[in-house]
């Protein structure tokens, strides 16, 4: 169990962090959900992994640690919210730029005037 | 027990709950609630200072939970220290936002409070984890405030630190997961003695995870190579909100000092001091590198974001050779520098207001409106944050000179803070002259006048630097006794006995 689980993390967060190098803002949330998937699934496992184990002392033989469960949780909750708010970020600036790079405006770079790039830059 | 401990939560998330249900109350009456908010916090702020200058710790436990099983608040001279820094530099943003930033969004002051709530329970915590959540809190609610204002300028930068902060959060997790697995314990006081008892591999994987912790500090610090997000950020967003952000970095410092001293301090065996042998030189590269991008800013704010970049750089330089006096002189410089880089956030501000279509640019521009009082602002802000003689940010620099023994060490940070330093006057005087003196012929259309407000919150925070002055001795006297006490371990592992309520007999 413990190398399926290793490995599972491993994958996630190998291609959270592919996804979350793109230069294109879709990816990159997605990346990034990946990688909060990894880290939860990380953190359920610094309590040790059993089958069966109950968090409520003398219930079963063998009890599981339950202060990483309610971290996962609180780490789940607050990722889902800031995920939202990320996609919500990217959205906006798909509609400011007309483009979804992380950059901001890529697409018009070759025929854009020499004098938005300088009035951009000391901005 | 102490219940006086939770005061500097309850009030802004109280003020701010109130201000996200009366989005639509005219806005006087939010501008009063506010501003009455942040008084009262700087008053419960001041109270928790005084209290904490006995020396002694105090413990408030959630739900009456001893640690370590519960979440508890710990004050101690170093939390209180941050709280008054916040809470003062907060009412002066705060009645600077009330000249018109607040204007265009109406859960501007809910955000404003929610931040100082976040940043409170980071000064006060006593748990790695509630760490992690209070660093959320401070950082969903700067997310809106960056945005505040709108403009389709502020949406790149603030998806990157957006972005950046969320990868920053997953490997604090990380490293929040390592450091659990093996000790079993989130609690500071309680971590600091299990740290004694690992050997082998679990040593290193505490190791990897006290590592992976530095980053994520390094990250909220801006320490070099993680600062690129900083200076387009901060440049960016209102004028009140980067003055706040000014001691968002001063959090990063706060938990290396807070995390470092305690669990991973001289004491810690065989972990002791890690990670403080990569700090200084990162330490002062990255004082250089905010140096030479104030040198080549091209425009007023852009100059003060990388001036947070170099107080970055010097504050942790003393702290990574951890001696008392330099931790001190940090500690007397961080009050200095955050109050005075604020301060110079809303001069930015007031000459991009005055000056027409050239807003604060470096260029040549028709004279502004009120260049007296902005240029004298802008002079003593500059003397200050330079570190020139008469003004505070001189007496920091000097303190931190003169609490490095000699040594290699001695060499580095004595030529890198005065070449600097040199520098930065260099930086300051050419924006300066070109902002102030170097005029056109031209015409200006009337600005808005400047409101008493916005005068009396820039001058005041400016004025700070006299004020920090004038009370040199008993600021450095609290920051030495501050010093001494972060160098004391024992002490602090002392709060796991406190006795709970009901327990008291």
């Amino acid at each position: 169990m413990e190398l399926v689980f290793a490995l599972v993390i491993g994958a996630l967060t190998s291609s959270g962090v592919y996804l979350l190098l793109r230069a294109r803002t879709f990816p990159v949330v997605v990346g990034l959900t990946l990688i909060s998937y990894g880290v939860n699934l990380f953190l359920f496992s610094s309590g040790r992994l059993a089958t069966g184990g109950q968090p409520i002392l003398g219930s079963t033989e063998s009890y599981s640690d339950p202060l990483p469960q309610a971290l996962v949780l609180t780490a789940i909750v607050i990722g889902f919210a800031m995920t939202a708010f990320v996609v919500v970020l990217s959205l906006r600036n798909l509609a400011d730029n007309e483009d979804d790079h992380v950059d901001g405006r890529q697409g018009e770079r070759p025929e854009k005037p020499e004098q938005k790039s300088e009035e951009e830059r000391s901005q | 027990m102490n219940h006086w401990l939770i005061a500097p939560i309850l009030i802004p998330l109280l003020g701010g709950v109130l201000q996200a249900f009366m989005g639509y109350a005219p806005i006087s009456l939010r501008r009063t609630l506010a501003l009455g908010t942040t008084v009262l916090l700087l008053v419960s702020t001041i109270v928790l200072l005084v209290m904490a200058d006995d020396g002694s710790y105090r413990l408030y436990a959630f739900g009456n939970w001893e640690p370590p099983f519960g979440i508890v608040l710990v004050l101690d001279r170093l939390a209180a220290l941050m709280l008054v820094m916040t809470a003062v530099l907060a009412l002066f943003a705060h009645l600077f936002s009330i000249g018109g930033a607040d204007e265009g969004n109406r859960q501007f002051h809910g955000l404003f409070l929610f931040q100082l709530m976040g940043l409170n329970i980071a000064f006060m915590t006593g748990d790695l984890f509630n760490l992690f959540v209070a660093f959320e809190v401070l950082l969903i609610a700067s997310y809106g405030l960056l945005m505040h204002g709108g403009g389709t300028a502020r949406t790149v930068p603030g998806l990157h630190y957006v972005v950046l902060n969320l990868v920053g959060s997953a490997v604090f997790l990380i490293s929040v997961g390592m450091i659990y697995s093996v000790t079993g314990t989130l609690n500071m006081a309680d971590l600091a003695v299990r740290v004694l008892l690992l050997s082998g591999e679990e040593l290193e994987l505490v190791k990897a995870g006290g590592m992976m912790l530095l980053v994520v500090f390094a990250l909220k610090a801006a320490l070099l190579p993680l600062c690129f997000w900083l200076p387009k950020a901060y440049a960016r967003a209102t004028a009140p909100v980067a003055a706040l952000f000014a001691v968002m970095t001063k959090v990063g410092i706060y938990a290396i000092l807070r995390v470092y001293l305690l669990i991973f301090g001289d004491d810690a065996g065989a972990l002791a001091n890690l990670g403080m042998d990569w700090l200084f030189p990162l330490a002062l590269i990255t004082l250089t590198m905010g140096v030479v991008g104030s040198l080549g800013a091209q425009s007023l704010k852009t100059l003060v974001a990388w001036q947070v970049i170099i107080s970055v750089g010097t504050l942790l330089a003393p702290i990574a050779l951890g001696s008392e006096e330099g931790i001190s002189a940090a500690l007397f410089y961080l009050l200095s520098t955050t109050w005075t880089v604020a301060g110079l956030f809303l001069v930015a501000e007031l000459v991009a207001s005055q000056r027409g279509s050239a807003l604060d640019k470096i260029v040549t521009a028709p004279r502004m409106r009120n260049r007296t009082l902005i240029s004298v602002l802008f002079l003593i802000g500059a003397v200050a944050a330079a570190g020139l003689p008469p003004l505070s940010g001189f007496f920091g620099k000097l303190l931190i000179l003169n609490s490095v023994t000699s040594g290699p060490e001695m060499a580095w940070l004595w030529s890198v803070l005065i070449i600097g330093s040199f520098f930065t006057i260099i930086a300051y005087s050419r924006a300066g002259s070109i902002v102030f003196w170097r005029t056109v012929d031209g015409h200006i259309e009337e600005p808005k006048p400047l409101g008493g407000n916005l005068r009396a919150a820039t001058g005041a925070l400016i004025g700070l630097s006299l004020v920090i002055v004038a009370f040199a001795g008993p600021i450095n006297e609290y920051t030495d006794a501050t010093a001494a006490q972060l160098q004391n371990r024992a002490a602090y592992l002392e709060i796991l006995q406190t006795p709970m309520v009901g327990e008291e007999n």
